[in-house]
Order: C-alpha cells, then sequence, then structure tokens
C-alpha cells in the first residue's frame, strides 16, 4: 500500500495534542491567490441574476423556467438514482461476493469512466436507428430495427451508463474497508442476508453513496454534450441555446447565474444530510466473509455484469470502430488527429501540474493551520468544482474580455480555467497525503534551522509526491474529456481531441469523430487503468 | 462542504502513483513555456492598435463554415499573399455573440458566417466596415448586405429532403404551410435551434408578419416534429429512413451522396414565393476593430475569386459570383425562386424570430 492508503486507515493526525503554528503571510497569499480564480467567475455569474437595476431575464419567462428546472430535475433524479442502484450492486458483487475474477469485473466495470457522456451518446446514435450498428445486427438475425435513441429515455440511460462507475468506485473502499463483526452480529441474532444488507450494511455505506450520488447528480447538471446530441432538453443545453441564439451574452449568463443557484443548494442539502459517520471505519481486523451466490442468482450475477460492460464499454468501442472502418473503407481520407492529441495531452498535463502545485498551499493551510478561513477558502474551491462547465466558462469569457483582455483566448486563460474548476480534486489527493505524513518531519526540519520553502522542497514534497501524482491524475483525466469550457475558451486554431470529435460528430466527419474519439479513449485510460488497479 | 472532498479523497487515493513521473514533469513545463509564449503574443495582438502592422502577424478568421469548407481556400489564400490565417472553427450563432461580447476589441479580422441575420445582427451593431464597391459588386447585389457591410460568398437554399422510399412524388408539399397538414403529423424533422432555421424564419417573418409566422410555428409545433440540433443529422436521419423528411439546407444531401454514394433521399425544392425556398446567402465581413483593413478585405476578395468559388460548387454550394455554374443537378441560381425581401432585413426580423420560435415551444 506503500505511501498512499485509503482514507479509512489514515492514521488520525492529532492536531488537538499539539496547537496548530500560525500559518505565514506568504502561504495565506499563496493560499488565497489560488482560490481567487474559482470565486471570480462564481461571483460574475450570480451577480447577473441579483445585479440592481433589474432582473435582466432577457426575454425569458418564468414558465419556461419551470420547464426546464422540472426536465432537469427529473433526468438529475432518475440518472442518480439508477447510477446509484448499478453502481452499489457492481460494488458489492465484485467486493463481497465469491463470484470469479472480482478484480477483472472492478476493473472493467470502472473504465466506461474513459468514455466522456459525449462520446458515448454519439456512439448510442451510431449503434441505434435504421442504420445503425446495432440495428443493422438485429436485422441480420431477423429481429426487428432499434429506433433512434433520443429524449428522455436515451439521455437517462446515456447519463446513467456513463456514471454509474463513480459510484462504483467510490462505494468498493467503504465495502472492502467496513468491520464485518457488525454484520455478523446481526445475522448471528438471526437477521437474514437481506435484512443485514438494509439494517446494517446501507447505513454504513451512506456517506460513500450520498456523497458519490452527488458526483453524479452535479455531473448530470453539467452535461452539456450528451443531452444535446440525444436531444434532450435541460438547463444547461439552454443555456447553449440562448447563447448560440441570441447575439447577446446576457440570457445565457442570466441563465447559469440561475444554475449556480441552484448547484450551490443542492452542495448544501447533501452537507446537511451526510450524518455523521465518518466515510469509512477503522481498518477492519479480517476480510468480511464471502457471500456465496448459486444457481439463478449468480448467473443473474454475471449477467448484470456483463451487460454494464458490454453497454458501457464494448458497444461504445465497437460503434466507433465500426465507424472509422467504414469511412475509411469509403476512402475518406486517415486523419491521425496527431497534433488534436498533442495539444489535450499537453494542455492536460499542463492543467494537472498547475492544479497540483496551487493545490499545494491550499492544502498546507488547511492541514497544518485550520482555521475557519482556511475552511472558508476550501469551500470555495470546491462550490467551483460543483458548477456546470459551461456555466463557468461563460464567466471566464465575459470576465476575461472585460478585465484581463491580455489572457483571453490563450492557452494560460484555458488552464486558469481548468485549475479553478478542477482544484478540489488535487486538493483533496494532497490534504490526504499531508493529514498521513503528519507534521512532526516538517517540524523536525524547521526546528533545525531549515526555512520553510526549503522544508516544503525537501521533506514535504518528497513525503507526499505520490498523492500529488494521484490528484494530478484525476484532473488530467478530467481535463481530457471537458468540452464546453474549451469550446469557448481555447485559443484559435487550438483543437483538442474533444472539439474536434464536437465539430466533425456535428458536422457528419463521422470517420474523423470516431478516429479521435478512440484515441482519446485510449490516452485516458492508461491514468483510469493505474487508478482503479492500484486500489487491490 | 466536507463530504465532496472525502469523496474525492477516495478517488485520488485510488489514482496509481507509480513512476513514470519523470516524462510528465520534462512536458508539462513545455508546455507551460509554450502557453506563455501564446499568452505573449496575444497580448501584444491586443495591445497594438496602431494601424502599425507587424508582418507575420496572422490574420484571425471567425468562421461558421466548417473545416472542410474553409481550408483549403485558406491555405491556398496562405500560399498566394504569404499572409497566415488562424481560423477559429464554431458554429455562426457562437461566433455571432462571442463577437458582440468581445466588441471592437475582438481578435477576430473577418467574420464568416452561415447566414445573412446572423452577420446582419453584427452589422447592425456597428461591429462591421464597410467593404470597398469592387469587393460588393462581385456578387448580384441582393446577395450583399445593402449598407455595404457584408457580401455573400456562397448561396445556400431551404429544402425539404425527403426519403424516396417514404414520401410519394405527390405528396409532396407546394408549400412549408402544408406541413402544418395532419398529414405531415410526425413525419419531418426541423432544427429550430439552428442558424439556418432562424434566419428562414427571419425571412418568413418579412415575408409573411409575426402573427402568420407564428401560425406556423405553432402548426409546426403541433404536428409533432421530430427536433434535431442540426441539419446535417436531420439528413442522416432522413437518409436512414428513421424519420420521412426534414427542412433543411440543399447542400448536405448532396455532400452526403458524395461520400456514401447513391441514398434513397432527394432535395424538394418549393415554387416561387414560398418562404420555404429562401437561398441564403453565406456572407463575410471586416471587423472594425480589426488592425490588419487591407489584409482582411484582401482575404474575402480571395473568397471570391473564380478558384475559391470552384472549391464551394465541389461542395455543392451555390457559387454567388457570375460565370460559375450551379452544383450539379440542381436547378441553376437564377431559376431560384426569390422572395421579393432583402437579405439584409433578416436581421431586423431575427429578434422576432427567435421570440416567435420560443413562444411556439419549438427547442
Amino acid at each position: 500500500m506503500a505511501a498512499v492508503a485509503p482514507p479509512g486507515v489514515v492514521p488520525t493526525p492529532k492536531p488537538s495534542v499539539q496547537k496548530p503554528r500560525r500559518a505565514s503571510a506568504a502561504l495565506w497569499a499563496a493560499a488565497i491567490a489560488v482560490t481567487l480564480p474559482g470565486a471570480a467567475p462564481i461571483l460574475h455569474l450570480l451577480w447577473t441574476v441579483v445585479k440592481p437595476g433589474g432582473f435582466d431575464a432577457g426575454g425569458i419567462s418564468a414558465t419556461r423556467l419551470l420547464q426546464l428546472f422540472g426536465s432537469t430535475t427529473l433526468l438529475v433524479g432518475s440518472v442518480t438514482a439508477t447510477a446509484l442502484a448499478a453502481g452499489t450492486a457492481t460494488a458489492w458483487l465484485t467486493s463481497r461476493t465469491d463470484i470469479a475474477g472480482r478484480g477483472v469485473w472492478s476493473t472493467l466495470v470502472s473504465l466506461p469512466l474513459v468514455i466522456p457522456s459525449f462520446v458515448g451518446a454519439l456512439a448510442m446514435l451510431g449503434s441505434s436507428g435504421n442504420g445503425g450498428l446495432m440495428s443493422l445486427a438485429l436485422s441480420a438475425i431477423g429481429l426487428p430495427r432499434l429506433p433512434v435513441f433520443s429524449g428522455f429515455w436515451a439521455a437517462w440511460g446515456a447519463l446513467s451508463l456513463w456514471n454509474f462507475s463513480y459510484v462504483h468506485l467510490v462505494t468498493t473502499p467503504a465495502l472492502r474497508r467496513m468491520d464485518p463483526s457488525l454484520e455478523e452480529a446481526a445475522r448471528g441474532l438471526g437477521a437474514t442476508r437481506w435484512r443485514t444488507l438494509r439494517d446494517v450494511v446501507l447505513p454504513q455505506l451512506r456517506p460513500a453513496l450520498l456523497g458519490s450520488s452527488l458526483l453524479v447528480a452535479l455531473y448530470v447538471i453539467s452535461d452539456f454534450g450528451a443531452v444535446s446530441l440525444l436531444r434532450y432538453e435541460t438547463f444547461t443545453r439552454a443555456i447553449y441555446t440562448q447563447f448560440r441564439g441570441r447575439l447577446d451574452v446576457t440570457p445565457a449568463l442570466f441563465l447559469s447565474g440561475i444554475l449556480v443557484a441552484g448547484a450551490l443548494v443542492l452542495v448544501l442539502v447533501e452537507q446537511r444530510n451526510r450524518g455523521k459517520a465518518s466515510l469509512a471505519a477503522r481498518r477492519p481486523a479480517r476480510p468480511p466473509e464471502r457471500i456465496p451466490l448459486r444457481g439463478a442468482r449468480r448467473v443473474a450475477a454475471y449477467g448484470f455484469l456483463t451487460t454494464v460492460v458490454i453497454g458501457g464499454l464494448v458497444l461504445p468501442i465497437v460503434t466507433l470502430g465500426w465507424w472509422a472502418m467504414r469511412g475509411l473503407s469509403l476512402g475518406n481520407v486517415f486523419d491521425p488527429v496527431w497534433a488534436e492529441a498533442a495539444r489535450s495531452t499537453g494542455v492536460a498535463l499542463a492543467a494537472a501540474a498547475a492544479t497540483v502545485a496551487a493545490a499545494l498551499p491550499l492544502a498546507i493551510l488547511t492541514v497544518r493551520h485550520p482555521s475557519r478561513p482556511a475552511g472558508v477558502l476550501e469551500s470555495i474551491s470546491w462550490s467551483t468544482y460543483s458548477l456546470p462547465h459551461l456555466a463557468v466558462g461563460l464567466g471566464f469569457l465575459t470576465l476575461s474580455i472585460r478585465f484581463v483582455p491580455a489572457v483571453y483566448q490563450t492557452v494560460v486563460l484555458l488552464i486558469i480555467a481548468y485549475m479553478a474548476m478542477f482544484l478540489p480534486q488535487a486538493l483533496s489527493a494532497t490534504q490526504a497525503g499531508l493529514r498521513q505524513v503528519g507534521p512532526h518531519l516538517e517540524d523536525a526540519s524547521r526546528g533545525l534551522g531549515v526555512g520553510a520553502l526549503a522544508t516544503l522542497r525537501r521533506v514535504t514534497v518528497p513525503l507526499v509526491w505520490r498523492s500529488l501524482l494521484a490528484g494530478g491524475g484525476l484532473v488530467f483525466l478530467t481535463v481530457m474529456k471537458e468540452l464546453p469550457a474549451t469550446l469557448l475558451l481555447r485559443p484559435t486554431g487550438f483543437e483538442t481531441l474533444a472539439v474536434r470529435i464536437w465539430s466533425a460528430s456535428s458536422e457528419l466527419f463521422y470517420t474523423q469523430a470516431s478516429v479521435a474519439a478512440l484515441v482519446l479513449i485510449g490516452i485516458s485510460a492508461v491514468p483510469l487503468y493505474l487508478l482503479v488497479t492500484r486500489d487491490r | 462542504m466536507r463530504r465532496l472532498p472525502a469523496l474525492v479523497i477516495s478517488l485520488a487515493l485510488v489514482v496509481a502513483a507509480c513512476g513514470g513521473s519523470g516524462d510528465d514533469g520534462a512536458e508539462s513545463t513545455t508546455t507551460t513555456t509554450a502557453a506563455k509564449a501564446t499568452a505573449t503574443t496575444a497580448a501584444s495582438e491586443t495591445t497594438t492598435t496602431a494601424p502599425t502592422d507587424e508582418p507575420g502577424e496572422p490574420l484571425v478568421l471567425y468562421s461558421g463554415r466548417n473545416e472542410n469548407f474553409v481550408q483549403p481556400v485558406i491555405d491556398s489564400f496562405t500560399a498566394a499573399t504569404g499572409i497566415e490565417v488562424e481560423v477559429r472553427y464554431g458554429g455562426t450563432g457562437d461566433l455571432a455573440t462571442t463577437i458582440t461580447a468581445e466588441g471592437e476589441s475582438t481578435p477576430a479580422d473577418v467574420f464568416w458566417a452561415q447566414d445573412p441575420a446572423f452577420i446582419g445582427g453584427i452589422a447592425k451593431q456597428g461591429l462591421l466596415a464597410e467593404l470597398p464597391a469592387d469587393v460588393l459588386g462581385m456578387v448580384e447585389s441582393r446577395y450583399a448586405d445593402d449598407d455595404g457591410q457584408w457580401v455573400g460568398i456562397t448561396g445556400r437554399s431551404r429544402v425539404l429532403v425527403y426519403n424516396t422510399d417514404l414520401v410519394l412524388e405527390d405528396e409532396l408539399p407546394d408549400s412549408v404551410w402544408d406541413l402544418v397538414e395532419p398529414e405531415w403529423d410526425g413525419r419531418f424533422g426541423v432544427a429550430p435551434t439552428n442558424g439556418s432555421f432562424v434566419a428562414f424564419v427571419s425571412a418568413m417573418v418579412l415575408v409573411e408578419g409575426e402573427e402568420r409566422t407564428l401560425e406556423w410555428l405553432q402548426g409546426i409545433a403541433a404536428n409533432d416534429p421530430v427536433i434535431f440540433d442540426g441539419n446535417g443529422p436531420i439528413v442522416d436521419a432522413v437518409v436512414a429512413g428513421d424519420v420521412d423528411a426534414g427542412l433543411v439546407n440543399h447542400y448536405y444531401l448532396l455532400q452526403r451522396i458524395a461520400q456514401l454514394g447513391e441514398v434513397p433521399a432527394r432535395n424538394h425544392f418549393f415554387p416561387p414565393g414560398d418562404p420555404g425556398g429562401l437561398v441564403m446567402a453565406a456572407g463575410a465581413g471586416v471587423l472594425v476593430g480589426s488592425d490588419q483593413q487591407e489584409a482582411a478585405v484582401e482575404l474575402i476578395r480571395h473568397l471570391l475569386s473564380a478558384e475559391s468559388q470552384a472549391h464551394f460548387l465541389t461542395l455543392f454550394e451555390y457559387p454567388l459570383v457570375d460565370g460559375v455554374a450551379a452544383p450539379e443537378g440542381q436547378p441553376a441560381l437564377a431559376e431560384l425562386p426569390t422572395l421579393g425581401i432583402s437579405l439584409t432585413d433578416t436581421a431586423d426580423t431575427l429578434e422576432p424570430a427567435l421570440r416567435l420560435i420560443a413562444e411556439a415551444g419549438l427547442t
């Protein structure tokens, strides 16, 4: 397990024993500086809603707002419930039962995360309808063709398939670390397996389940590509419609402001309801007993896992491959998208490095010198993380045009925006690393007369570099898949893989879109594969 | 907000943290340096407002037309003049809103739109410079802005694309008004948020007035149309037989045939006088904020050259410069119906058109 341990086995730091040292002014300055880019777009968007001189709705009626609210809530609720059920089931099957190949299954059901939901949606379109791959396969064996996947059910399916892995990834460690003695006690007192599951296991999973639901729910609110392709109207899609149709950015900003307020409410609701239980208990004395699955249940378990892996991973990749092959056989030029791949990888690496560097002062401040103001800074970065990227992108677009035109449409602004949006991913990894090593070695270093910066370089960073790398890996993966903010903020001519897939598919250049999508999936799979296999 | 952090911790912590960091570090450093270089360039671009053209500073084109269509003529322009061009590709509406937000400080030198309404909207804000008379004179005056701020590069006709297995010849509508009849219930697709559709509705407002246009839009909405995001997917759906017909621009089908070979779909042109048959100019104009006015005008002149116009013809759009033929198998430009409206005025009806589309519930 080396230097990186899951949160449950982190030796609790003892900040109460020792009075935390006062943070230096430089540390405060650095921590505030890295938080500002995230605060700016939120304040700007909220301002567009509440600014004096009128509620400028840009002609958007209250009825329309209610409609959007309804359709978005429906999708968020149904996808979250589905992802929660599916992700908990896969986590339970792969960590608590005796099915064969649990490790392989656990990896396979995590991998759909490499597929951006808009690419998944594109593949769904390519497999359904009269000309779709699945339809052709079905009609070859004499079955009726599939209707075009579109509207609510398609959006629900796509977002559930390409989000349930979050629940799986968060719930699996929680399940593995759960103390089996409680369950054994329940069984010993005569409770059935199901009752034990319901009354003992699920309550312990509550923080993990609630937290991963929030991740899924925020993602669904934020999704722009999949709902556009599958033609389901949500708030975020309406923002884009306003942006592209109005010759004026105000209505889009206004809707974004409303959405920002909504997303913040959701985060607060989760906070109030998360319960007191900590995410993970102590390290269990021994691994829990594996529940044997027999007969029909075993078949159902394999059937379920096979279905989600085929739907979430195999079908999209096969459809994209089929598109690419068909296009090439029709004589379409093969464009290996090297330049796009290099830009995507380069900007994702740079953003990951910048984000990890930015997270370091904030992590040190919040872990080594905990205080209320430090907590506020941390909350600000989490608020930005919970916002739709399209809204954050619009905020950065208008702010940079007005106040810092020098960075407008430059890679610098793009990286700052990624950093602002994804800072918490690196922050939480770094904080966990810092908590694990404790302040003693740093204190010793300072006590021996080594300066703060030298201690950071020679003691702290070498101790937590694995955590830094872990956080950076997550940021890399997220940036690779990011679409709407990249579309708005990229430098002219800076087409990334995601942008290429999006523009090529809307112009029906499916060969190019599918090649670019396969390259994107291939590159993203590397950090994600390491992420999921590391757990074992 | 402690739960969310805890969550991502557990996600982050399972990220592998093994080896290979050396290369990563090296590469990100290079990228950051490159980023800084870009930032410096951009900074000098935005701060240099004096008309001193630094040689080698690229011209910036905001293009609502796709790369396939644009890049070959940009390459030939650079080859001929030595002027580098950076192209920002995007939707016409996206780019128009971006230019509006940027105002006079826009990095764009030239804007090339898909339709007259959105570029007209930019002209109305005073963001486009007047083009020289010789450039405007290269196309028929009805395909250029009345005030000389944009000039049409190619023509695109609105049509009804239909699947020949699913729609009989004698079922074909004589007017867009037929599509509100019960026999078309649930059989056709529209892309109501797409710029071309919006421009067509803007023209319809000019021809029929707001009240009648709303009536038509509501009739369409009540006829259970299949809603798409753009023209391309409609044509694909018609070719596959997923919908019977759709309101689109004429060249998507022709490009599809060129890619796929013969397909069971045809374009149906609406008869003279029907707003469904609007011929839109895809126009280009020079931004007033551009510090490279001459080079920008030169680029537009190049788009209207015989060579570029011939390229557009291979992608089945109507060249607007005299003496270049019509796309194969399509009626000649002169034979296409005119609606007796000025395309310039579609910019004035853009706002009502958007309002009416929303009012009819077509989203």
